[in-house]
């Protein structure tokens, strides 16, 4: 891209504003934005400027320190991102910013042959940063997703004082290798603060279980042993009890029971509780 | 691709100097972000491999890095002695093999602890370790 | 030179680990310990290691150490407070840490302690008689 291209764009800014801005409106989410948000237009006008001077140094050869196009980008990129904008309207809204430069250039510059390699350049600039927003758009997303991941894991595993000194969790849906080790962090941290001496962690709601997850479970019982309390694991189904044989797993040194219940009252009679019925008739 | 960001060399020679190099090498561990179950496993693989290097070469050389594979950031420690290197790394490798006091767990605990281990030696040359530990590995 | 403070507790010894244990100061809380335990003729020793972030195999082997010497004085030791990361760590470090009784906080140790000591005289509870000689 030549000097001349360059300074021609700079002071026709005016008018690639204006067709930025006509270009925007033709668009029916981008009008909307630009409609609804008062910022939008200022931010309009601060992005072409920081463009304008990215162009102006590509075309002069200079390699700036710092890139306040990409910088602006990004901002804008991932805000449209969290708002929920779609990546077709994020990118849309850059190559309508590439053609108002180009329908500039070409009310200017008459020479078709320098119109066309001009174009080419402004062309493979503008392109290079729509390709910044959709990769800024994509990690903005990715951000979404990894919070929202976070979130569910800790909703699917609620920890229960369901006695003092007795802990129940009951763990929902698959577990994988990764939300096994967030299990066994949050029990763990929960024994000490609740200071509890048991915990039974309920797996009835898993519907399959790999030597992996069974190892760290394993792990998980040793290491809350190690802590000086003990676990107890509940609701193995009779599938996972078969696969657990088969792969050849040793639970012989862990503690399980059927059902909860049936968990809950080992660990009475471990801290040496008993449930009576009252023979009392009450009086009414 | 495994590429650098920051590093830093320190050399430990005394006991002291193992409480330096472990409050560093959890410097760059809390820097990127990592967890406090990873941190503290890292921490507690770099203490049994420096101390191995105290005992059996009379200290060495660590370099503290942090690295990026991708999108992961993660620590890498590389620990070079000069002592008299390991006969049979195998062997060595075996869980309570030790040819000193110890419990033998250093190197195959370490190799346990970390994401990646990796481990060269040459017998009157000495010995490199090289661990690494993923933010969220 | 620093050492580690022995605290007397009725007729158990309560030590609080606050410090990264080097070498020397491991030796010395060895030798410190088992002189007190039978100084004081202790039947308990609590070991606390709620501020301590790293247990590696050194300290391991200390605190296995500690439990056996202690033994054959008559003592029974019980490692309190150990922090959640450093249980699941030592669990992947292979650590056994075999003999070695450990319990959720101070609080558990002592009754555990009680529990293990036949005759117990009620007068000799920390309430009493909590502070070093």
């Amino acid at each position: 891209m030549s000097p001349e291209t360059s300074k021609i764009l700079k002071k026709k800014k005016k008018q690639v504003l204006e067709n930025w801005f006509n270009g925007q409106l033709a668009n029916e989410s981008l009008k909307e934005e630009l409609v609804s948000n008062r910022d939008a237009r200022s931010q309009s006008e601060e992005l072409l400027e920081a463009v304008l001077q990215k162009l102006d140094a590509v075309a002069n050869n200079i390699t700036p320190d710092e890139d306040p196009a990409e910088e602006l980008l990004e901002t804008i990129s991932l805000t449209r991102a969290r708002n929920g904008y779609s990546p077709r309207e994020t990118g849309v809204y850059i190559f309508s910013l590439k053609e108002a430069l180009l329908k500039t250039l070409s009310d200017e510059v008459r020479d078709v042959k320098t119109l066309y390699e001009e174009s080419l350049g402004i062309s493979k600039q503008l392109d290079n940063i729509a390709i910044t927003t959709f990769e800024t758009f994509i990690k903005g997303r990715e951000e979404v997703i990894l919070r929202q991941t976070d979130e569910i894991t800790e909703i699917s595993t609620p920890v229960i004082r369901v006695w003092d000194g007795i802990l129940a969790l009951p763990i929902i849906g698959t577990l994988d290798s990764s939300r096994t080790q967030v299990v066994m962090e949050n029990l763990l941290s929960q024994i000490v603060e609740t200071g509890s001496s048991i915990a039974i962690l309920d797996i009835s709601g898993v519907p399959a279980v790999d030597s992996l997850v069974a190892q760290h479970l394993i792990k998980t019982v040793s290491a809350t042993r190690l802590m000086g309390a003990e676990c107890i694991i509940s609701g193995i189904r009779p599938e996972i009890a078969q696969t657990v044989v088969h792969l050849g797993i040793d639970l012989s040194g862990i503690v399980t029971k059927s059902s909860l219940a049936s968990a809950l009252s080992y660990a009475f009679a471990t801290l040496r509780l008993e449930v009576k019925k009252n023979t009392k008739e009450p009086k009414n | 691709m495994i590429v650098t960001l920051t590093k830093d060399e320190m050399t430990v020679f005394k006991e002291q100097d193992v409480i330096l190099f472990r409050n560093r090498v959890k410097e760059f561990a809390v820097k990127i972000k990592m967890g406090l179950v990873n941190q503290t496993k890292l921490i507690t693989a770099a203490s049994e491999l420096v101390r191995n290097m105290l005992i059996y070469a009379k200290g060495g050389k660590v370099l503290i890095e942090v690295v990026s594979r991708g999108r992961d950031n993660g620590v890498r420690l590389t620990f070079k002695d000069q002592g008299p290197g390991i006969k049979d790394i195998n062997l060595a490798m075996k869980d309570g093999f030790t040819t000193g006091k110890s419990l033998g767990l250093g190197l195959p605990g370490a190799k346990r602890l970390a994401n990646e281990f990796a481990i060269q030696s040459e017998l009157g040359k000495g010995t490199t370790i090289t661990i690494i530990k993923w933010a969220n590995g | 030179m620093e050492k580690i403070p022995i605290l007397r507790m009725g007729s158990f010894l309560l030590v609080t680990i606050q410090v990264d244990l080097y070498d020397r100061l491991a030796l010395n809380l060895e030798s410190d310990l088992v002189q007190m335990v039978n100084k004081t003729s202790a039947k308990g020793v609590l070991i606390d290691i709620s501020a301590v972030s790293i247990v590696d195999s050194f300290m391991g082997r200390i605190i296995g150490n500690i439990a056996n010497m202690t033994r054959i004085m008559d003592a029974q030791t019980v490692v309190v407070g150990m922090q959640p990361a450093v249980a699941i760590t030592l669990v992947e470090l292979g650590l056994p840490l075999n003999g070695v009784r450990t319990a959720l906080n101070v609080e558990k140790g002592m009754e555990y302690l009680h529990s293990m000591i036949p005759h117990e005289e009620e007068d000799e509870t920390a309430d009493d008689d909590s502070n070093t000689d």
